[in-house]
């Protein structure tokens, strides 16, 4: 184990996996002189060289359609979209090709290639920027989505997204880039998709969340078992394929959800869990399960109002307190 | 042969054009230290460096005429006239910005001196520029949009489809693409296969020409010329302004992908300092007088800063509004 930043972590699982398999190469906007916006691409330019760590037009659409050509020619690509904002510029490759083509080409081809797209908002970036688009991408089938709250998952599920045969999203947090933790060195670690992370085991409360929100409930977990409750923090990790039975095991088990979505309530992808635990665990459950989301507005630039439409610690302590005191 | 500055101008305009460049930077730089100070937050893209182009763009056209703009517009919105008050309280977050605190340093608008926005997403203003040409031309309006972008935004989509529509429906819009020579740190050569931007509209059959954006009078009588057969022709025009950012590309960029070499040679060509030596050579203005001229500049950017700082931030119910009419 060593201790290493969200950042390096993804940086790693980039580096070995492009030393383990000369067919892995880099694309994107500024990912290779510049060695990323959020310098995530740092050294693969002098490691690699120039055919392997590929700077793009700011041409996103086209940066997906090459990917997929590059797949389904033989490659494994890892494009970098700069930020999830712009992946909107390209959901006609995303949406309407990549997702598409094995199955309506009736299981011919396969496109093995991951896109990485740091996301989320916080940072006073505005509407534009700061926009939390997990749940559209988790609604189209034909493609996996990924996205990690700790520096150790970000490295093994990243290793099995690029080994991965499917299309995977890979999503990043911009606020998490510079959080710590601990990561395994073996280069064959790996994290497998589908499989959701209970971070911290409860009994009266689950707190189903992912990536940042993560990080919030897991705090929110710490204060309230000052007051005696205990929480069950579930981390998905992987929003599609979503791991159902683990959000079910876990709320059979405590009888109380709260389900936290970084991204706008209305459609969102808490709306499809807390209809999953209603639809198989109607019978048990002790209180109806809360969602916590971002507010249904464009994101606010400035940060006095901003914050208010991001979930926080407080948020979600409050919910756990609602479900547990039977006033919802 | 540079044309002597008071055959294109009168004195006056050619000292206004001074005054909004020198406005201009100064804004810039104290919202670097606004930025630095933690007042500023975000991302902060700054202007200084390009100021020939915004100003002498501006003064070439009319004032009823649209202006559509990326995130590095804080001196495109100011000299077209909005109130730097309520640009830097914007800035700042505060409910007196140009957009009650909700757009940011990307995205200022003002309708009201037909300044229609800064975009963040590269290529986003194109089309809109076209829709808002389209619009005057069927309400019999007589104005064109002038649409600034930089060499980045020229690889996307829009781009291409926004000059083939504009000279398929014949609509005044006035393309002004403002070469800095980079796209964050992808310089313009390693992103487009075809450099010299302004050669890209032959497949457009539109009319297109380069200038020298580090020089005021050139950019204005060009926009001029460009405006009017716009104007007259009801048809769109493309000019590429070749210039520099003195700044990183934002805040957070300190800029290590260029020399020390290059940047010396951009700063010799700095239009501010060699424009106020042309007007103080050909007599329009005396050092005083110039100097006077950038007293005022300083006074209205400290009053801007302190609109800003004593202004109230949005109330939490803003978020709910404005989001329908
Ligand atoms: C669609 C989209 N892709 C990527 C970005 C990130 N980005 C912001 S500015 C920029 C470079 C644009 O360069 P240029 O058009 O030359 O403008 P300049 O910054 O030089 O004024 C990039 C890639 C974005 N904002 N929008
Ligand atoms: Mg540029």
């Amino acid at each position: 184990m060593s201790e290493m930043t969200y950042r390096d972590a993804v940086n790693l699982a980039l580096k070995e996996e492009m030393r383990r398999d000369a067919s892995v190469f880099v694309l994107g906007e500024d990912v290779a002189l510049y060695e990323g916006s959020f310098k995530v691409t740092r050294g693969l330019l002098a490691e690699f060289g120039e055919e392997r760590v590929k700077d793009t037009p700011i041409s996103e659409n086209t940066i997906i359609g090459v990917s997929i050509g590059a797949a389904m020619g033989g490659l494994r690509p890892v494009a970098e979209l700069m930020t999830v904002n712009f992946a909107l510029l390209a959901m006609d490759q995303i949406v309407n090709h990549m997702a598409k083509i094995r199955s309506m080409f009736g299981g011919q081809t396969f496109l093995p290639m991951t896109i990485r797209m740091p996301g989320g908002g916080g940072s006073q970036l505005g509407a534009q920027h700061s926009q939390s688009l997990e749940t559209y991408f988790m609604h189209c089938p034909g493609m996996y989505v990924l996205y990690p709250a700790t520096p150790a998952d970000a490295k093994g599920l990243l290793k099995s997204a690029i080994r991965n045969n499917n299309p995977v999203i890979f999503l990043e947090h911009e606020l998490l880039y510079n959080s710590k933790g601990e990561v395994p060195e073996d280069p064959e670690y790996s994290i497998p998709i589908g499989k959701a992370d209970v971070k911290r085991p409860g009994e009266d409360v689950t707190i189903v969340a992912y990536a940042r929100m993560s990080i919030l409930a897991l705090e929110a977990a710490e204060e309230l078992a000052k007051d005696g409750i205990s929480c069950e923090v579930l981390d998905l990790r992987s929003l599609a394929p979503l791991d159902e039975a683990a959000i079910l095991a876990s709320v059979r088990k405590t009888g109380r959800a709260v389900v936290i979505e970084e991204c706008w309530r209305t459609c969102g992808l808490g709306a499809e869990i807390t209809s999953r635990i209603y639809e198989n665990c109607f019978d048990i459950l002790k209180a109806p399960v809360k969602r916590i989301s971002g507010l249904d507005v464009p994101m606010p630039y400035s940060r006095k109002i901003e914050k208010i439409c991001i979930p926080q610690p407080v948020n979600i302590r409050q919910a756990v307190m609602d479900v547990m005191s039977g006033e919802y | 042969m540079e044309a002597r500055l008071r055959t294109v101008l009168p004195d006056q305009e050619l000292l206004r054009l001074y005054e909004q460049m020198f406005v201009s930077r100064e804004f810039e730089e104290r919202c670097a230290e606004q930025y630095t100070k933690g007042h500023i937050t975000g991302f902060l893209h700054l202007y200084s460096g390009q100021e020939a182009v915004a100003v002498g763009a501006t003064a070439g056209l009319h004032r009823d005429d649209y202006i559509l703009s990326a995130y590095r517009e804080h001196a495109q919105a100011i000299v077209r006239g909005a109130d730097p008050r309520r640009v830097m309280a914007e800035l700042f977050g505060k409910a007196t910005g140009i957009c009650k605190g909700k757009g940011g340093s990307m995205h200022l608008f003002d309708p009201s001196i037909n300044f229609m926005g800064g975009y963040a997403i590269v290529g986003g203003q194109f089309p809109i520029s076209v829709g808002l040409a389209f619009a005057a031309r069927y309400r019999g309006e007589d104005r064109i949009a002038a649409c600034f972008f930089g060499d980045g935004a020229v690889n996307q989509g829009t781009f291409h489809e926004s000059l083939n529509w504009a000279q398929l429906w014949q609509l005044p819009v006035l393309f002004i693409c403002e070469n800095n020579f980079y796209g964050i740190g992808t310089e313009v050569h390693r992103s487009s296969a075809l450099a010299s931007i302004h050669k890209r509209t032959c497949g457009y059959d539109m009319p297109s020409e380069k200038v020298d954006g580090m020089d005021v009078i050139a950019v204005y009588r060009a926009v001029k010329y460009a405006a009017e057969k716009v104007r007259e022709t009801s048809r769109p025009y493309f000019i590429e302004a070749t210039t520099y950012r003195f700044r990183g590309h934002s805040m957070a960029d300190p800029a290590k992908y260029r020399s020390a070499a290059e940047n010396e040679m951009w700063k010799a060509r700095d239009p501010l300092p060699n424009y106020a030596k042309r007007l103080i050579e050909e007599d329009v203005a005396t050092r005083e007088a110039l100097g006077a001229i950038e007293a005022r500049c300083r006074t209205s950017v400290d009053e801007a800063v302190k609109f800003a700082e004593e202004s109230p931030w949005p109330e939490d119910s803003a978020v709910w509004e404005d989001i329908y009419v």
